[in-house]
């Protein structure tokens, strides 16, 4: 019978299918956070992203979690993840150790809009664990410095224990052609950086808001506030561009549970145009 | 203390500062015996939590630490207040006393206007006074909203 | 006995239904269909035909569903039940894949299982159009392949409805209650006048194969008629009504309309109508590995967006209230799934307001927020 008999679908074909990466670096970030370079199985290469997008991570037994690329897109053959803790699936990936298999599927949703950017001025905020999934942008800009205007960066973090890539914020902070203020919510004696909100940061930003383009990745109460102040400083709101969290589950569009009014963030986002869901994300539980 | 006063024969400018853009020449002239510039090294306290808050304080440069101490723990910084800026309302809100300590992170100059003859010219002038009091609010906004924020942890989240 | 040609419409006699059934397995299929289980007439495996609903029928209107005894022998004389078809399209458990553990690494296993052929007898027209938008859904730049080769391998049997529910509102999402041609065989059930018969449509190549093996007749203009009688006795039996006209505008425009928070205090967030509404599709996933650790499974089951860990990021659902997880709900269906997947995701089957406890009808719940689009909540009662 023919109509039973249908051909196994072909080797990667399958979108639920997790590819085993060797873990090839393990470099602890933080108490509770950790970026792990993953390989591609020999003889291949992990798939081209574009930054913003990410991946689901998959530990044998335990699960997946959605887990932004953190690497340099001039670097294909490593695939970067900076993962935190927070539950039994990121605990075992963060605990992957070199030499350990992490299962990777993607890469999935929508990046930063990269060819929005030359000839503007560029305004990136990251707070907290949204360093990472801007730091692929980053340094892409800073591969081809001469093609943006300005670059300013905000990164705001709980406390100086908790900043990421500090090694590359120090780096960063000693080059001429950007500009980054680093500020946390509380510090110690040791901390003569800036105390506050990353949206008292913006005061001290230069930049022309008429002709800026604004990356924003963090928690959601801070993306509404920065998206907020930017739009009051004249940034035009399709310029702003928000990197949403939502529950992504399936990270194909499938299983509903990330829905964000009619957008599944796992495919028309996770990055949104500020214009496109203010409204949204002035409402509650939408 | 590293903290010195200067004479006011220095003559500073308060509408140097971004709060005092806009108000009345005559108000800002009624302040200016009451106004000095103060200088601070790094690590200087400006004032300490308790202490009567003899003075309302402009950043003009630098940056100033605001620090909470609870016992048996270290300092914690809550804020930082940076050029532009300005540190506070304990001057203004009875007890008249910080709430808070403040101290240089590094070489820091200010604006200081004594508390008494500032709220006295606010009475006298209540235009003006209510001016600054709407220059004000918005700082005690911000700082409301942050501590919101702060309390929320979302970082942590 | 000449082959059967797409478009062609046939008589075939109640008596020669057996040998339908048995065409239907000699061509490979799993027949499954409407049976009598659990009090209700629900959709299960069809070994013969003494498996069938014959002569049974049902009482349904919101929230409630009582079986009762037809006084005809009618086969198909019921309309719809709690299951729908995504039961076998989108199993509500259902293994994506395995693996095994391969030193530090490990190694996704073949699927072993012998793919089978499902005959779906019995679909209605708004069963139809419920599976074209599941195709829709599943059929993303990564289409789904269990879904998709599930369906690739299902013949659709339709039966045109001869009644319809209180429930059923087909009509008004243009959907029922005849069949349109996305079906590879569509049957009309004609008790009476006349002999006990079907007429059959050949909708396409699988559905002549199968025609090919049973004895039927050319259709006369008899039955023809009486088949289009019938579809016309469903359509005034219609028992409910949706306005579609700008209800997408409607629902988004309003998400604050004092109605939600009164539809939230009745609803109990059960899930039910997510369960039977045949075009919910959100699903969970959880791994499943061995005691011994050296073999795990991955498993895809039905979710709901009522569900309060539904929404949860870090540990925190994003729609912590009935309200919110109901306007979710509706304007999912009957707005944004429009922006979605091009069409409502309303099939008008009315399955969501008879399997609900309480008897919520979604059709009530926009012609209330019709009604008065820009209400506003009255304040708080004074103490």
């Amino acid at each position: 019978m023919s109509i039973v008999g249908e051909a196994a679908p072909a080797a990667g074909s399958n979108p639920w299918w997790p590819t085993p990466y060797r873990v090839e670096r393990r470099v602890a970030e933080t108490g509770d956070t950790v970026t792990l370079t993953l390989r591609a199985p020999t003889g291949t290469a992990p798939p081209a992203f574009a930054p913003g997008q990410f991946n689901m991570l998959y530990r044998f037994g335990v699960g997946e979690a959605a887990i932004s690329i953190a690497g340099d897109p001039a670097r294909p053959t490593e695939l970067v993840h900076t993962v935190r803790v927070a539950g039994k699936v990121t605990e075992s990936i963060a605990g992957a150790a070199p030499g350990e298999t992490v299962g990777v599927r993607g890469p999935y949703g929508t990046g930063w809009p990269m060819d929005d950017l030359p000839g503007r001025d560029v305004v990136v905020v990251a707070g907290g664990l949204g360093l990472p999934p801007l730091r692929p942008a980053l340094l892409a800009i800073l591969a081809r410095r001469e093609r943006y205007g300005r670059l300013e960066v905000i990164y705001g973090a709980r406390s100086p224990k908790d900043l990421v890539f500090y090694d590359e914020v120090q780096a960063w902070r000693r080059r001429d052609d950007l500009r980054i203020q680093v500020t946390v919510d509380a510090a110690g004696r040791d901390w003569y950086g800036d105390v506050g909100l990353v949206t008292a940061r913006l005061p001290d930003a230069r930049f022309e808001p008429a002709r800026t383009s604004a990356l924003l990745c963090g928690p959601e109460i801070m993306l509404r506030l920065t998206a907020r102040a930017l739009e009051q400083a004249g940034v035009p709101p399709e310029r702003i561009f928000l990197s949403m969290e939502r529950n992504m589950k399936c990270a194909i569009g499938l299983c509903g549970h990330c829905q964000f009014g009619p957008d599944f963030v796992c495919r028309t986002g996770p990055v949104f145009p500020y214009a496109a869901v203010r409204d949204r994300l002035d409402r509650r539980e939408v | 203390m590293t903290a010195t006063g200067s004479p006011p024969s220095d003559r500073p400018r308060l509408d140097d500062h971004p709060f005092f853009h806009g108000f009345e020449p005559e108000f800002l002239r009624r302040l200016e015996p009451a106004v000095s510039e103060r200088t601070l090294d790094p690590d200087a306290i400006l004032f300490r939590e308790g202490t009567p808050a003899r003075a309302f304080y402009l950043v003009r440069d630098g940056k100033i630490a605001l620090e909470l101490h609870s016992p048996g723990g270290p300092p914690l910084t809550i804020q930082t207040v940076g050029p532009r800026e300005v540190i506070g309302w304990s001057w203004l809100v009875p007890p008249h006393r910080w709430r808070f300590d403040a101290r240089a992170l590094k070489a820091t100059r200010l604006f200081a206007i004594e508390a008494g003859p500032l709220r006295a010219a606010i009475d006298a002038e209540p235009l003006q006074g209510l001016r600054l009091l709407r220059q004000l609010l918005p700082v005690l906004a911000e700082r409301l909203e942050m501590a919101r924020v702060q309390v929320l942890d979302v970082h942590r989240r | 006995m000449a082959p059967n040609a797409v478009g062609e419409r046939r008589r075939l006699l109640r008596a020669d239904f057996p040998a339908f059934l048995t065409a239907l397995r000699e061509r490979g299929y799993r027949v499954v269909g409407p049976t009598l289980r659990d009090g209700a007439i629900v959709l299960g495996e069809i070994r013969d035909e003494t498996d069938l609903p014959i002569g049974w029928t049902e009482r349904q209107d919101a929230g409630t569903y009582r079986l009762v005894r037809r006084d005809d022998a009618a086969v198909f004389g019921y309309t719809v039940g709690p299951h729908s078809w995504k039961k076998y399209l989108f199993p509500p458990r259902e293994r994506l894949w395995s693996a095994v553990a391969d030193g530090t690494s490990f190694r996704l296993e073949p699927d072993a299982a012998e793919p089978v052929a499902d005959a779906f007898l019995g679909m209605r027209a708004c069963d139809l159009a419920a599976v074209r938008i599941s195709d829709r859904v599943f059929d993303r730049t990564a289409p789904d392949p269990g879904y998709h080769g599930r369906r690739r391998r299902t013949l659709r049997i339709a039966v045109q409805c001869g009644g319809a529910a209180p429930t059923c509102f087909c009509t008004s999402m243009g959907t029922g209650p005849g069949v349109g041609s996305d079906h590879d065989l569509a049957l009309t059930e004609i008790v009476d006048p006349g002999p006990h018969r079907f007429l059959v449509e050949v909708g396409s190549e699988a559905g002549a194969a199968v025609l090919d093996r049973v004895p039927t007749e050319p259709a006369g203009a008899a039955d023809v008629a009486a088949a289009e009688a019938a579809v016309a006795r469903a359509a005034a039996e219609v028992g409910r009504h949706l306005d579609p006209a700008g209800v997408r505008e409607l629902l988004l425009d309003h998400p604050d309309h004092p109605r939600w928070a009164d539809v939230a205090r009745r609803c109990l967030s059960c899930t039910n109508c997510t369960m039977a509404c045949p075009t919910c599709f959100c699903s969970t996933t959880e791994e499943v590995p061995s005691l011994a650790g050296d073999r795990t499974e991955k498993w895809r089951r039905w979710d709901s967006c009522f569900n309060l860990e539904f929404s949860q990021v870090h540990g925190r659902p994003v729609r912590q209230s009935g309200l919110s997880r109901y306007r979710q709900w509706l304007t999912h269906k009957l707005a944004s799934w429009h922006d979605q997947f091009g069409s409502s995701g309303c099939v008008g089957c009315g399955r969501c307001i008879t399997w609900c406890p309480v008897g919520i009808d979604l059709t009530e719940e926009v012609r209330a927020i019709r009604a008065d689009p820009t209400a506003v909540a009255p304040p708080e009662a004074a103490p």
